[in-house]
């Protein structure tokens, strides 16, 4: 019998018995539920403000729905139907207008803005939480620089409710920057009032309280477990939500998870596995959502500062041995967009993220491995355990493909927690490895990822004058607008990072959410988390 | 005696000859009285006879991996099915059974070393080396196991061999008790004296004269703990702290097919999932055997 | 009452051993919370200023005595994911774990003491050998295989029992607070409604620990019960023509206990070890989950707290049983 029909079949007898809502409930608790919302992913967050020392993803779930920007997305339909948000428009939040001056942008807030606490928000909370983010370090002060947004200085009360935000110099990406989760705007006179000596911006507060404006606040959270939201009822930053109550759930278990959404009883699972999207795809019982993750790919990424990665022979090699759509197959079930097997190493347009002119061409590797001098490697492929259902199979068939080219490697696993002083330590030969910029722009990864500030995020340690030239005139053209330079410059450093290949590009990967069938109003962000406020019950 | 008048069941083998190999004689009588121990001996001899030839006769390499053919339900060409990178789990499955007898056998042998010498050292010699064995037992004993196996091989990294050492310390305070006990019992007994006085010393009458003697009764304990090794691995795996991919382990088979039950998958961890209780049935069953074989009243 | 006291004193160098395993284990675990802490884009200052503030550039006996200190105050520290101090979190989850594991361990020794009776009295007969195979085959299976067949089978195919998703549902509210156990909290307020759900969502969890505890039970009753049977005073007791039950039960049983009960104890400890498997599958909040993710994490002071806590637990444990003992047998009594 076939899986398919196995399935079916027992599907079939399942649905047969399944109670559409457990008897345990009370019909008053059945009106509730109509109105409230319950998510269920794997892991949940460790702290519920973005500024927060070493806060982990999930916690900018909670950030995100319980703190306004000032500027936010406008959202577009996609072409299969579903919703994103819109990279280049923008529209207000917790600004009423924004007037963009030549180094300077200023946003009058709106008047009714009120925090949880009822408190109405003023110009100086803006600046207070602005001068957090720069200030606090870490991630947040650090993505605020990615947008030349650095100093205190720059954020300049002009009334009770007008800011204004110097440039301190022409950067296409300080907009966008402001529209991202990190420039939250914080219940300054709350936070005032419960911060230290010691902790003068009230993280220890924040942690585990929402102090904000947002659409939802934080009413119980329970670490490990669930997060409870309940509907901010004075929000004015968009259309008030339909839903009164969030109840966010970790559930560990990734079978457990896919089996309260078969049987009704979770109402979204976000950030599903490729296997369970494409298999419940078929079943056609529940609604799957897939969107690409923008600028964002999964590599392999080779380390140039020692041997034998430092030789480019030998990386090309590898780039022609790996079996990309085997590793597409296996990994995604071909839920993800190709990145190699383009028309040449030399991109002619600026799209991003690009495809490689690398193909799987056993003899090719094997030549260029012949002609690199270099022979009987043994070395080490690393991934990040957390993302294993993804990295685990291209690690072995990684292994597979290179052993056939006289590359031996051992699969080393590093657990989620450590990956990141794995990466710090940059001294991992070879390793599967994703990265994903919030901002939507081909130099901003290159920023991260390939230019001479050799940043964590630099795994391979590429370092290179040149293309340092290359990506710093991308961003000087875009600070001006100049279209022509910009192109020459982005198509520049794609085409010569494909021809160095210290990062393999594989494939694009989706990011999946399962929903029951009456709900709708899913929005993709940037952030790759969920944003409640769109989200309808029917 | 009175076991021999409230035994029930009938023996089968009832010829009153002579008592010429008395072990086999023995053996075989316990066995015939008990099918279950029988058949757990059988087993045992089936499963160390996979784990020799079993990378020798298994259809298909267990670590190609063919993307055209994953999660294929068992059919005539994969007796078990494929898993999600479509390698052979038939295969897979036999060529485990070797290392998971490894893993077996190698925990039991380290922690009966140390375990064994530690207690015995402690029944017999007594005063000081009594009480720090029995304080490290105790220590060990204080800590919930599994987590502290799981810190051993999260500080050492995961590799069978800490796996194993893991397994040996948290098994330790069990042999530590059992040892010490059979050591005290014997230390004055008379063959131990007689040794003493023709003038061994402590060291020869330890290793000659009683470890042989406690054998016997550790065997039992060692199968356990061989079954309990098998499991110990695989819970580790479960948590992401056991061997590493893609090595065939009965146990990271079994974890990482686990989660696809509920899609459907049921044999990637339904047939590793079988060899593993099988194995570690058999043994505990072994244990049993060997219980009745080597001390009729210590028989649970 | 002087015993009691002679026995905790020779506890003391345990839990002084449990101590220094502990610190040194977490020490040497890989992962340098610094770094993940840091957070992305973390330049090497940030990194050395971290692990300034977090006191991990202190030398190791410095970072002993700071953490000894620590302990003597109550304070266990604070996790580094949670932010929490760990004392409040180990005390908050502590009642779900031990909810959990009594109610498994209940389960067992409803099933496997009468079992394991059964099984002595017919000796050698098909029913012997059918439950030494049931008890088996319970303890020969992972625990979270177990655990997660029950789930497919019981909820996922048969929907009999509720979702696999903690104590409680998502849309219940828990009772008050008093002991922590939801069972005893809901019955003591009058809650019905909350005591039937905690209760559904404690079945299959605590089965899953009854299936794996089985075995040890079954079979030390078993043996217990046939070495009592076997005794001069049951033969007497036989002869002097009382009934099988009474025999069996008030004079076999009660004197076969003893060993059963210290079994017990034994088995109580490691479930405490095989809950932390348990709790990830039916993502249980208890100190099990709580502790895994941290030694994960590389977060030091949860993996420390969570193991003194149960070493804590198993020596009382250990001294609940001894005194238990004097209790069910006098003559333990006379001989301390």
């Amino acid at each position: 019998m076939k899986r398919r029909d196995f399935l079916k079949s027992v599907s079939g007898i399942a649905a047969g018995a399944m109670v559409p809502a457990p008897a345990i409930w009370s019909s008053a608790r059945a009106d509730a539920r109509s109105e409230t919302l319950l998510v269920v992913t794997e892991g949940g967050p460790n702290n519920l403000d973005i500024h927060g020392v070493g806060t982990n993803r999930p916690g900018y779930e909670a950030s995100w729905n319980c703190y306004d920007r000032l500027i936010s997305h406008e959202t577009k339909t996609l072409p299969d139907g579903t919703l994103s948000y819109d990279r280049d428009k923008f529209k207000p939040e917790l600004a009423e207008d924004m007037n963009l001056g030549d180094m300077s942008v200023t946003f009058r807030l709106k008047k009714k803005a009120k925090f949880h606490d009822g408190t109405p928000v003023t110009a100086n909370d803006v600046k207070w939480s602005l001068d957090r983010s720069v200030s606090v370090g870490g991630f947040p002060t650090v993505q605020m620089k990615a947008g030349s947004l650095e100093s205190k200085d720059q954020f300049v009360v002009v009334d009770d409710n007008t800011v204004r935000i110097d440039f301190a110099k022409k950067d296409r990406l300080t907009i966008p920057d402001l529209a991202v989760i990190v420039p939250g705007i914080y219940n300054s006179a709350l936070l005032k009032s419960k911060a230290t000596e010691k902790d003068p911006w009230a993280l220890d507060y924040t942690k585990s309280n929402t102090a904000g404006s947002g659409a939802y606040k934080v009413t119980s959270w329970k670490p490990g477990v669930e997060v409870v939201y309940e509907r901010h009822d004075d929000w004015v930053g968009g259309k008030m939500p339909q839903l009164k109550k969030v109840i966010w759930r970790t559930i560990p278990s990734q079978g457990n998870r896919r089996a309260l959404m078969e049987r009704g009883d979770a109402d979204i699972s976000f950030d599903l596995s490729s296997k369970d999207t494409s298999e419940m795809k078929k079943e056609g019982k529940l609604v799957i959502i897939s969107n690409p993750i923008g600028n964002g790919m999964y590599s392999v990424e080779l380390n140039v500062k020692s041997p034998p990665f430092d030789n480019a022979k030998v990386r090309r090699a590898v780039a022609y041995a790996l079996p990309y759509q085997k590793i597409m197959d296996a990994a995604m079930f071909g839920l993800a967009n190709p990145l190699f097997g383009g028309a040449s190493n030399t991109v002619t347009d600026i799209a991003w993220p690009a495809k490689t002119g690398y193909v799987n061409d056993m003899a090719k590797a094997k030549a260029l491995m012949a002609e690199s001098g270099v022979s009987g490697i043994d070395t080490t492929v690393s991934f990040d355990l957390g993302a294993g259902d993804i990295c685990e199979p291209i690690a072995v068939l990684v292994q597979e493909s290179l052993g056939q080219i006289g590359i031996k490697t051992a699969i080393n696993k590093v657990p989620g927690a450590n990956w990141r002083s794995e990466m710090a330590k940059k001294s991992m030969p070879l390793m599967v490895n994703f990265f994903s910029g919030w901002l939507d722009y081909p130099e901003y990864f290159f920023f991260w990822c390939y230019s001479g500030q050799n940043a964590i995020f630099n795994t391979p340690s590429y370092v290179n004058p040149d293309m340092d030239a290359l990506i710093d005139g991308a961003r000087a053209a875009a600070a001006v607008g100049d279209k022509e330079k910009y192109s020459r410059n982005v198509e520049g450093f794609i085409s010569k990072a494909y021809d160095e290949v210290p990062r393999i590009p594989l494939f694009q990967p989706f990011l999946n959410v399962a929903t029951q069938k009456n709900i709708s109003g899913y929005v993709y962000w940037f952030h790759r988390q969920l944003d409640y406020r769109s989200i309808v019950k029917a | 005696m009175s076991e021999a008048s409230l035994t029930a069941a009938p023996t089968t083998e009832v010829q009153p000859k002579p008592p010429a190999n008395s072990i086999f004689r023995h053996a075989r009588y316990v066995v015939a009285e008990n099918p279950v121990t029988g058949l757990s001996f059988g087993l045992f001899v089936i499963i160390a006879l996979c784990a020799l030839i079993g990378p020798y006769i298994a259809p298909y390499d267990p670590l190609a991996s063919d993307t055209s053919a994953t999660l294929q339900s068992p059919s005539l060409h994969h007796w078990f099915g494929t898993d999600l990178l479509g390698r052979d789990i038939f295969s897979r499955v036999l060529v485990a059974t070797r290392l998971d007898f490894v893993i077996a056998v190698a925990s039991v042998a380290l922690v009966l070393v140390m375990g064994g010498l530690a207690g015995i050292a402690a029944g017999f010699f007594g005063g000081w080396t009594d009480r720090i064995v029995g304080r490290i037992s105790d220590t060990i004993m204080a800590f919930p196991l599994f987590v502290l196996a799981m810190g051993i091989v999260a500080a050492l990294g995961n590799t069978v061999t800490n796996i194993v050492i893991a397994t040996a310390i948290i098994n330790f305070p069990l042999y530590v008790r059992v040892a010490r006990a059979e050591a005290n019992v014997r230390r004055d007994a008379g063959f131990v004296q007689a040794a003493r006085l023709s003038g061994n010393s402590d060291f020869r009458i330890v290793m000659v004269h009683i470890l042989p003697n406690i054998m016997p009764i550790m065997m039992v304990q060692i199968s356990l703990t061989m079954g309990y090794a098998i499991l110990n691995a695989a819970g580790l795996s479960f948590i992401g702290l056991g061997v590493k991919p893609p090595t065939p382990e009965w146990g990271i088979m079994v974890a990482e097919g686990a989660t696809n039950i509920i899609s459907g998958e049921w044999w990637i961890a339904f047939f590793p999932g079988g060899a593993l209780m099988i194995a570690v049935f058999c043994f505990n069953l072994l244990g049993d055997g060997l219980r009745d074989l080597v001390d009729p009243q210590r028989r649970t | 009452m002087l015993t009691i006291v002679k026995r905790l004193v020779t506890v003391i160098p345990t839990l002084i051993g449990v101590v220094i395993v502990t610190f040194l284990l977490t020490r040497v675990l890989p992962g340098d919370p610094a770094v993940y802490f840091a957070g992305p884009a973390a330049t090497p200052q940030s990194i050395a200023e971290i692990r300034k503030t977090l006191g991990l550039d202190r030398p190791l006996p410095d970072q002993f005595a700071h953490y000894v200190n620590d302990l003597a105050h109550g304070n266990f520290g604070n996790s580094l994911s949670t932010g929490r101090p760990v004392a409040t979190e180990i005390t908050s989850r502590l009642p779900a774990s031990a909810e959990l594991t009594l109610l498994g361990l209940f389960l067992a020794i409803v099933i496997a003491v009468p079992l394991g009776i059964f099984a002595a009295v017919k000796q050698g007969s098909l029913i012997d050998h059918l439950c030494r195979i049931v008890a088996t085959a319970g303890v020969s299976l992972p625990v979270f295989f177990t655990g997660l067949l029950l789930v497919y089978i019981f909820y996922f195919k048969l929907g009999w029992s509720p979702a696999p998703i903690g104590r409680l549902d998502a849309f219940a509210t828990a009772p008050p607070d008093i002991t922590g156990f939801y069972l005893i909290d809901s019955l003591v307020t009058g809650n019905f409604e909350t005591f039937r759900a905690s209760l559904s969502q404690l079945i299959l969890p605590a089965a899953t620990l009854a299936i794996f505890s089985l075995a040890p039970i079954t079979r030390m009753t078993r043996a217990s019960m046939l070495a009592v049977l076997s005794s001069e005073f049951i033969r007497t007791a036989r002869a002097s023509g009382l009934d099988d039950r009474t025999v069996i039960l008030t004079y076999g049983f009660r004197n076969a206990m003893l060993p059963v009960v210290t079994t017990l104890g034994m088995v109580f400890s490691f479930l405490l070890g095989a809950n932390v498997l348990v709790e990830k599958v039916f993502a249980w909040p208890g100190i099990g989950s709580y502790a895994v993710e941290a030694l994960l994490q590389s977060d030091f002071a949860p993996v420390q707290g969570f193991v003194l806590t149960m070493a804590v637990l198993y020596v009382a444990l250990n001294l609940l049983i001894d005194m238990l003992y004097s209790v069910i047998d006098p003559r333990v009594r006379l001989e301390a």
